[in-house]
C-alpha cells in the first residue's frame, strides 16, 4: 500500500467517525438550531469525504460532486434559517423594515 | 517531487486536519450550550477543509497530475472559506432573533429572557462591554 492511499484511507476513517459524532448532536440536539448547526456541520464533512473517497478510488473526477454538493449545503442552511427568522416572508401582510 | 517529499508535506496537512475535524465533532457534542458548540463547530470546519483540501490539492498536482482537480479543490477551499462563517453568522444571529439566551460559565442565563435576546440581535448598537442584559430592558 503506498503512503499516498493509506493517507486517502486515514481521512476516509478519520471523516467517517467526525460524521458519526455529528450525527449524534443532530438527533439528540436539544434546540432546532443545534440539529442545523449538525446537518451543517455534517454536510461540510460531507464534500471533504467525497472529495477523500474518490482520491482514494483513484478518480478525482468525484470532485464535481463534491463542488455541487458544497453550494447545495450552504443553500439549504440559509434558506431554513431565513424561514424561521422571517416565517411571514412572502406574506401581504409581511414588511421589509421587521427586524 | 518525490514521494517522500511529497508524503512529508501533506502527510502533516492531513493530520492536522483530521485533528482539527475530530476535535470539532468532539466540540460539537460535549459544548453544554448552542452559542458554545457554534464556536466549536465553525472555526474547526473552516480550518479542517483548508488543511485536508490542501492535502488533497498536493497529491491532485503531484500523484495524479491533473490540472481540472486540483482547480475543483481550490474552488472547494475557496468557497468553504466564505460560506462556512457566513452560515455560522446567520445560524447565531437568528437563534438570538428567536430568543435562545446565552449562558455563562456557570450556566447561568447571560440575559434577562428570550425578548432580551431578541431585541439585542435586532439592535444595531454595538454592545458595550459589561452591558449586555440591558439596565433599561430589565
Amino acid at each position: 500500500m503506498s503512503s499516498a492511499t493509506l493517507m486517502f484511507g486515514t481521512l476516509v476513517v478519520a471523516l467517517l467517525v467526525t460524521m458519526m459524532l455529528t450525527l449524534g448532536r443532530a438527533l439528540a440536539g436539544p434546540t432546532l438550531f443545534d440539529r442545523l448547526l449538525a446537518v451543517n456541520s455534517f454536510g461540510t464533512k460531507t464534500v471533504l469525504l467525497i472529495a477523500a473517497a474518490g482520491f482514494l478510488a483513484g478518480r478525482p473526477e468525484f470532485l464535481d460532486i463534491a463542488l455541487v454538493y458544497a453550494l447545495i449545503n450552504f443553500l439549504g442552511t440559509i434558506a431554513v434559517l431565513k424561514y424561521f427568522e422571517l416565517p411571514d416572508a412572502g406574506s401581504s401582510t409581511y414588511r421589509e423594515d421587521d427586524y | 517531487m518525490s514521494d517522500f517529499l511529497l508524503g512529508l508535506v501533506s502527510w502533516p496537512l492531513a493530520g492536522l486536519g483530521c485533528l482539527f475535524v475530530v476535535s470539532g465533532a468532539l466540540g460539537l457534542v460535549r459544548m453544554p450550550d448552542l452559542y458554545t458548540r457554534l464556536h466549536a463547530a465553525s472555526v474547526t470546519d473552516t480550518g479542517g477543509t483548508l488543511l485536508i483540501a490542501a492535502a488533497l490539492l498536493l497529491h491532485a498536482i503531484f500523484t495524479f497530475a491533473d490540472p481540472m482537480a486540483a482547480i475543483k479543490l481550490v474552488l472547494i477551499a475557496g468557497f468553504t472559506l466564505f460560506t462556512a462563517p457566513t452560515a455560522s453568522h446567520a445560524l447565531a444571529k437568528t437563534a438570538m432573533l428567536v430568543g435562545q439566551v446565552p449562558l455563562d460559565a456557570d450556566g447561568k442565563p447571560l440575559l434577562d429572557s428570550p425578548e432580551a435576546a431578541s431585541r439585542l440581535a435586532r439592535s444595531r448598537e454595538p454592545v458595550e462591554h459589561g452591558s449586555v442584559g440591558g439596565e433599561e430592558g430589565s
